[in-house]
């Protein structure tokens, strides 16, 4: 985050002034204790949880102060200038998805167990949502818990897992009521990685690296304790979590010139001998379209003052994700013949040539461009829906293939 | 000062203020009925919008009759005229006219010619070549001849000359050249002239431009209605055959002045380009949301509702640079240059682009000569051609962007 950034969001509204003085001298309080180049990333986190820094809209306890949302930006920013190691980065599941999906739906006693390892990295965290057969119709899902005693009994495939492999827990949205239209039939539960009949394995992509993982459940056994929500609320809760998954994508560039388009930037900058006229105005067309994403991004930070990410959000995601195709579209065209190498598909390195690779997914991953424009379409214009034909329908008499 | 986007609820409450005002005054059938007039606009509601509601001097100084409030407040009032379409000479009296007196050295000036522009009561244009994207001295086609004459008793500052203190000699100019393209030009009270002084032999082609004041009923005055696409904005060709001429600002002000007055103007008109858009959007989406085919709302297909997504974002983005570049200049908090190319390139392709997406989403229906779609449609092309295209504006951020950056 730029310091005009920073300096801007702290001076936002006058009338949380004694709320924000304390979310200041509280990050002021972190860093005079705590000296977070010299510290273990988990400890000097612990230490932020402890002082409510965490998430500052969570209650006391639990990671925050119980203060609006929008203040988290003025304890960020402090923090981060201080040294502080992205929270985001080093659990990015966990910190971006899961922390706010306990905060809304699971039990104080299991809050108080997760959150904290959860914030601090000590425990990873994957989310076990996307199958083979179902990627955008999520809610179309095949993975069964079946009620077993004091718990439930999973069977299933997962796919698209990221982190799975070092992940502790997981987020997973289960089929419990295969008689009931799709979404009602859903539960949610978190599940323990290290529980018999977890099986992990990568799963290869385009750029020869596996960031990816199936993951296989065999009659894994899940405490009823774990369950977030009520039996046949999980498309609800899984809600919680997929906006802020938008969000989290959505809202990642900051700075003028910082992002993806500092690929680009950085090439032109660093390869004169390969300059045209076109791909001069080719490229100012992606900085000015850079910029419009990213204070589009400033102004949605600063609107969410308080309360949840909304369907707004998506248009951060939407544009990102299309951004980054065309200017990796553009290094490549830049590179011309250079472009054509790839140094290896084993253990390939991080060169352009795999970002542009990479940057496919981007309108795949957290809601395919198609489904993010039915969610503008839809939930933000509030135009009909298309016409179905699996409403109402039991999930079981729903043809998939 | 206030922080980037945060609007205060001063601004909330104004937006409402005007919205409701442009309803009431400048319903679509008003519209209608003033661009088929000779005037082109009410000069009673003109003057409402000055002395009533005070909203046409937002950004100019107190002193001058204007509020102090600064370009954002400014620019949500012009957002929502463009949003109704209002017709009156926003362009030459509030976004050209009274930037460039705003930003003029000559506080008697200012003075005399601000308050009336910021009440409605008068209006202004401005004869300047503004459409490459910035002020572009190498395009000026007037030239302004200097006379030296000895003073007359009782004369005062006045458009013909400048007096000096001691009431001695003056320095008195005539224009001479033709320009086009001039914005509000045919009805304006008051034109402001950028001019080359001493001609075409100057050796010092930027330094050498004034900017000058010229009565509407100065002898030798040649004003020629242009017939617009756009039949809510006027223009005119003015002619000037040794026109006396009042010096407002000689160089290097001019310039200076000028280039202020193109980069305030791009990001004001952003601004209109962003409600006009948004109208566009809500007509569209009303529209998907009732016109039923094959028996359903045909926002119910994903071809027509992923076009009214595709608008959403357009007008958003067109909304963060429109007002980035409002509160740039009015806090410095960012190269105005970039600010202003930024929201010129974005909101111009953005409002052409969603007006001719509304006419996709209305069909037929929105070809037609009694629906709205092609006012906005004919003003999304006018507004994008102004002051400087997309491209040109793109031209320059090559220029400040890659170009120096990339200098040695």
């Amino acid at each position: 985050m730029s310091a005009d950034t920073a300096d801007a969001l702290v001076a936002a509204g006058t009338s949380q002034d004694d709320d924000r003085g304390s979310v200041e001298r509280a990050a002021r309080g972190v860093l005079a204790g705590i000296d977070p180049a010299t510290t273990p990333t988990a400890e000097f986190l612990g230490a932020c949880y402890d002082a409510g820094l965490a998430w500052v809209h969570f209650p006391v306890g639990f990671g925050g102060l119980g203060l609006p949302a929008g203040l988290q930006a003025a304890a960020d920013a402090i923090l981060a200038a201080g040294g502080r190691p992205d929270p985001f980065l080093n659990n990015p599941i966990g910190v971006g998805m899961a922390g706010p999906t306990l905060h809304g739906h699971a039990d104080e006693e299991l809050r108080a167990k997760l959150l904290r390892p959860l914030y601090t990295g000590e425990q990873m965290w994957a989310q076990l949502f996307s199958e083979p057969g179902a990627g955008s119709d999520l809610a179309g899902l095949s993975t069964r818990a079946v009620r077993d005693g004091d718990g439930w009994v999973v069977d299933g495939q997962k796919v698209w897992t990221s982190l799975a492999h070092l992940a502790s827990w997981a987020l997973l949205l289960a089929r419990t009521d295969p008689d009931l239209p799709k979404h009602r039939g859903l539960t949610y539960f978190i599940v323990d990685m290290h529980a018999p009949g977890v099986e992990v394995r990568p799963l290869r992509q385009a750029t020869g690296q596996a960031e990816f993982n199936e993951v296989y459940l065999t009659g894994v056994r899940i405490p009823d304790t774990q369950r977030l929500g009520d039996i046949g609320q999980g498309w609800n809760v899984a809600m919680t979590t997929l906006m802020n998954e938008r969000s989290a994508i959505g809202d990642s560039a900051l700075g003028r010139g910082s992002g993806t388009i500092a690929d680009a930037l950085g090439l032109w900058r660093d390869r004169p001998d390969l300059h045209s006229p076109a791909l001069r105005l080719r490229l100012t067309d992606l900085w000015t379209q850079a910029e419009a994403y990213r204070l589009t991004g400033e102004r949605a930070r600063v609107a969410r003052t308080a309360g949840p990410p909304g369907p707004e959000a998506s248009i951060g995601k939407l544009v990102g994700a299309e951004l980054n195709q065309k200017i990796y579209d553009f290094c490549m065209d830049m590179l011309g013949p250079e472009g054509t190498l790839y140094d290896s598909y084993d253990d390939p390195a991080d060169t352009l040539q795999r970002r542009f690779l990479r940057a496919r997914a981007n309108t795949i991953e957290g809601g395919t461009s198609q489904i993010l424009r039915n969610v503008l379409g839809e939930r933000v214009l509030r135009l009909p829906g298309d016409v179905r034909v699996d409403t109402g329908k039991p999930w079981r008499d729903i043809p998939r293939g | 000062m206030s922080s980037e986007f945060a609007w205060s609820t001063e601004q909330v409450e104004l937006r409402r203020t005007v919205r409701a005002f442009a309803a009431a005054a400048s319903p679509q059938e008003e519209v209608r009925r003033l661009m088929a007039s000779p005037l082109g606009h009410d000069p009673a509601v003109w003057s409402r919008l000055g002395e009533e509601l005070g909203v046409l001097g937002l950004s100019a100084d107190e002193e001058y009759g204007g509020a102090g409030d600064g370009l954002v407040s400014q620019a949500v009032v012009i957002e929502e005229l463009g949003r109704a379409l209002v017709c009156g000479p926003l362009l030459g009296s509030v976004i050209l006219g009274a930037t460039a007196l705003g930003a003029l050295n000559d506080t008697a000036a200012r003075a005399e010619l601000l308050p009336g522009l910021v009440e409605g009561r008068t209006s202004a244009a401005l004869a300047a070549p503004l459409h490459r994207g910035g002020f572009d001295p190498a395009a000026v086609t007037v030239t302004a001849t200097a006379h030296q004459h000895a003073a007359s008793a009782g004369q005062t500052a006045s458009p013909d000359g400048t007096t000096s203190p001691d009431g001695a000699a003056t320095t008195g100019y005539t224009l001479r050249g033709s320009v086009p393209y001039v914005l509000d030009g045919a009805a304006a009270d008051l034109l402001l002239v950028a001019a080359t002084i001493g001609g075409a032999d100057t050796d010092d082609d930027d330094g050498a431009v004034g900017l000058f004041a010229v009565n509407a009923d100065a002898a030798g005055l040649i004003r020629e209605s242009a017939p617009t696409m756009d039949l809510t904005r006027r223009q005119a060709t003015v002619s000037f055959n040794d026109v006396p001429a009042r010096l407002l600002a000689a160089a290097p002000e001019a310039t200076a002045v000028l280039a202020t007055t193109a980069e305030t103007a791009a990001v004001l008109l952003a601004a209109e380009q962003v409600g006009a858009a948004q109208y566009l959007l809500d007509l569209s989406v009303e529209y998907a949301r009732t016109r039923l085919q094959f028996g359903r709302p045909i926002g119910s297909f994903q071809a027509v509702k992923h076009l009214c997504a595709d608008m959403l974002v357009l007008v958003e983005q067109a909304r963060s640079v429109a007002y980035h570049g409002a509160w740039a200049l009015d806090e410095g908090t960012d190269d105005p240059r970039i600010a202003a190319s930024l929201a010129q390139s974005v909101c111009s392709r953005a409002f052409t682009q969603v007006a001719a997406m509304a006419v996709q989403v209305h069909g037929g229906i929105g070809f037609t000569w009694e629906h709205p779609a092609h006012l906005y449609l004919k003003r999304a092309y006018t507004d994008a051609a102004l002051f400087g295209s997309a491209e040109a504006h793109q031209e320059r951020l090559a220029q400040l962007v890659l170009d120096e950056a990339g200098a040695p």
